[in-house]
């Protein structure tokens, strides 16, 4: 049985004046037990499509099921078995670490010992501090008892809002690792994240743009899906390096990528003349050919 | 139920947990009903008085000093020039002139009359008025001791003429501070119950905390009833506080039963908490909230019969105070704490402020959704 089923679904904001449209005929599937990334920049729909899932929105056109279960009709049986972590921090931050803990699974009428085997993993970390009020907390830490707060109850389906968004690159880490064993226990997880290179840790990735899906495949069909040369140049002068390989014919895109910047190729150009054509430019550089990653296929899908 | 006494209990936690709650909570009772009835005081006193004597007679001199010696005045010129005594009511150091003319004793004496100026600053009306009537009686009062020293009445007068006595019930000593401390504590219970409540929840959806709530099963009621019921304890802790305040500084002490008080407080608070929820559903900051409170709060003050009577408020603003649940509290409030009336007499604003409850509260479940 698919997890998540999403059909056609289209949402605007605003009255008749000032239309924004959020989603745009949005459909996709999401198997049980999948970890489902949802990747796209700020503004592409990503916490609308995430809010009408969880029952908190309503869409204008289009269906969907969360666990079998229709989010318009079913939407109190959802409530029951969905687990939401918002992006932004949204747990009562005069309540310590224990009492929010306790709060939410007494209002799911479970309790944590009940389902500490669940959170086991991510609670241990915070146990310490159970006595701190969560405001108190830091960035990492409050995620985690936010993920802890969205376990309590069971949920098969967990959506996570952007949950790496303005934290540091070791508990981001951490984060992952943890989603990847929550997998183990059968949860669906969706999870939407701005940052690509988050992409290839997802079974699956829908692209998002403008409230349009712009692929949804696996990582590494997303990267096979390609089929274009990518060279990695670097110079002294990078700034100088990247507005001459945005001027030649011979490329189809080029952009800063980390202390190189890529360069990708037109199917009729090779690499022996973008090198020609560096070196006219009489600046010493450092080429070579890369494998193409799921980010450079972000980036050319975005620019289509 | 089980969902209901663990909101509450995080409710609660939460409340105690906020020092600043629990100071609004208990200060502010204490400095309004110790500060304000003191400075809300009708009578008008120090009334700045100048006079331009230009008879420096006996008889001014002991008008003078009669006028001083009634305590409301305070003389702040005693000239004779009109022009000079103009220029201080024109820089506010004198309120009220009088101008007692340079033939006053003679005319007095000789022609049985006199005639007196009185150059009155209204900037301040209600200081104008009353400072002028009072001055106008304490003129009076020396006419009649003039005359009583110079004609010796026969036993029965020989005009008829009609005296008044009167006597004041339920509150025989005039004194304001027993009907302005109640309906001070009326403000107060109207304060804690819409402002708390409005703000709380709306706290609540600016941290997102209500977003999170939103995707539990937790029901619609017993959410609001989560909110509804601390806020109700709190109101009646404050009031009760309140009345101990009262009865300890000035001694007031209801005629008519608590009982009776406490249920018409009941029963208004859960209207006040109802606006409170109200106003949460329309606001979606703490900005707006406190805004569209302080409005209603003005109006509610202003047309609550607190400060000036509804009696003599034109119609239709007689007709806005029927909106307004703070009048009838006022109204009840004055009548247990000073007359000692009983249930029957208020079924009717209760029944009223049942009406408010019903109707505020119904409105703000129906407009609370918990998904847009």
């Amino acid at each position: 049985m698919k997890s998540v089923v999403v059909n056609n679904i289209s949402k605007r904001y605003g009255s008749k004046k000032a239309v924004t449209t959020a989603l745009r005929g949005i459909s996709f599937e999401v198997d049980k037990g999948e970890l489902f990334g949802i990747i796209g920049p700020d503004g592409a729909g990503k916490t609308s499509l995430f809010r009408i899932l969880t029952t908190l929105l309503l869409a204008e056109e289009g269906t969907a099921t969360v666990d079998g279960l229709d989010v318009v009709k079913a939407y109190k049986a959802i409530r029951q078995r969905v687990g939401y972590m918002p992006g932004r921090f949204s747990l009562y931050q005069d309540l310590t670490v224990k009492e929010n803990l306790d709060f939410f699974a007494t209002i799911f009428n479970t309790s944590v010992e009940e389902n500490y085997d669940l959170i086991k993993d991510i609670y241990s970390q915070i146990e310490p501090f159970k006595d701190r009020k969560a405001g108190k907390l830091s960035g990492g830490m409050k995620q985690k008892l936010a993920l802890s707060c969205a376990l309590i109850h069971r949920p098969s389906v967990l959506f996570l809002d952007e949950p790496t968004t303005g934290v540091d690159a070791v508990s981001r880490k951490e984060f992952w690792e943890m989603l990847r064993k929550l997998k183990e226990q059968q949860i669906t997880i969706l999870v939407s994240t701005p940052y690509m290179d988050e992409a290839s840790l997802c079974d699956k990735v829908a692209l998002i743009q403008s409230g349009k899906i712009l692929s949804i495949d696996t990582p590494e069909g997303v990267v096979r899906s390609f089929g274009k040369k990518i060279i990695a140049v670097k110079s002294s002068n990078m700034l100088n390096l990247l507005a001459d390989l945005k001027k030649t014919e011979l490329l189809e895109d080029a952009y800063p990528f980390g202390e190189y910047h890529h360069a990708v190729l037109k199917n009729e150009s090779n690499e022996h003349e973008l090198k020609n054509y560096l070196q006219q430019k009489g600046y010493p550089f450092e080429i070579k050919g890369t494998d193409p990653n799921i980010e450079d296929c972000f980036m050319a899908l975005m620019k289509n | 139920m089980r969902t209901l006494k663990f909101l509450l209990q995080k409710e609660f936690r939460q409340i105690f947990r906020d020092p600043s709650i629990l100071r609004i909570i208990f200060i502010m009772p204490v400095i309004q009903l110790i500060v304000l009835p003191w400075a809300a005081d009708y009578e008008i006193k120090n009334i700045k008085l100048a006079v331009i004597d230009h008879d420096r007679s006996d008889y001014s001199r002991s008008l003078t000093n009669k006028i001083t010696a009634s305590g409301y005045f305070i003389l702040t010129d005693y000239t004779s020039s009109f022009e000079q005594t103009l220029g201080e009511i024109e820089h506010d150091k004198a309120d009220i002139i009088l101008e007692i003319p340079a033939s006053f004793e003679k005319d007095l004496v000789k022609e049985s009359e006199s005639k007196l100026f009185m150059a009155v600053n209204a900037i301040n009306g209600v200081k104008a008025g009353l400072g002028s009537s009072y001055l106008r009686s304490i003129i009076q009062d020396y006419n009649r001791e003039v005359r009583t020293e110079w004609i010796q009445f026969p036993r029965f007068s020989p005009e008829t003429s009609i005296e008044v006595t009167n006597s004041n019930w339920f509150n025989p000593s005039m004194n304001y501070k027993v009907f302005m401390v109640p309906g001070i504590l009326v403000l107060l219970l109207t304060m804690v119950g819409s402002n708390l409540t409005a703000i709380n929840i709306v706290k609540e959806k600016e941290i997102g905390t209500i977003e999170q709530i939103n995707v539990t099963p937790v029901k619609k009621f017993h959410f609001i009833l989560g909110k509804l019921i601390p806020f109700w304890v709190l109101g009646l802790l404050v009031f009760t506080i309140g009345f101990g305040i009262a009865w300890i500084v000035y001694g007031i002490y209801p005629a008519g039963s608590f009982l009776t008080i406490y249920l018409f407080a009941a029963v208004y608070l859960l209207a006040v908490l109802g606006l409170g929820l109200l106003i949460s559903t329309y606001a979606n900051n703490q900005q707006q909230a406190m805004l569209i409170s302080f409005f209603l709060m003005m109006i509610f003050v202003l047309m609550g019969g607190l400060y000036t009577s509804i009696d003599s408020m034109p119609g239709w603003a007689q007709a806005i105070t029927k909106a307004n649940p703070v009048s009838y509290f006022i109204e009840v409030i004055r009548m247990v704490v000073l007359k000692g009336s009983g249930l029957a007499d208020i079924k009717y604003q209760l029944l009223t402020i049942l009406g408010f409850a019903v109707l505020l509260n119904g409105w703000a479940v129906v407009n609370y959704h918990k998904r847009s």
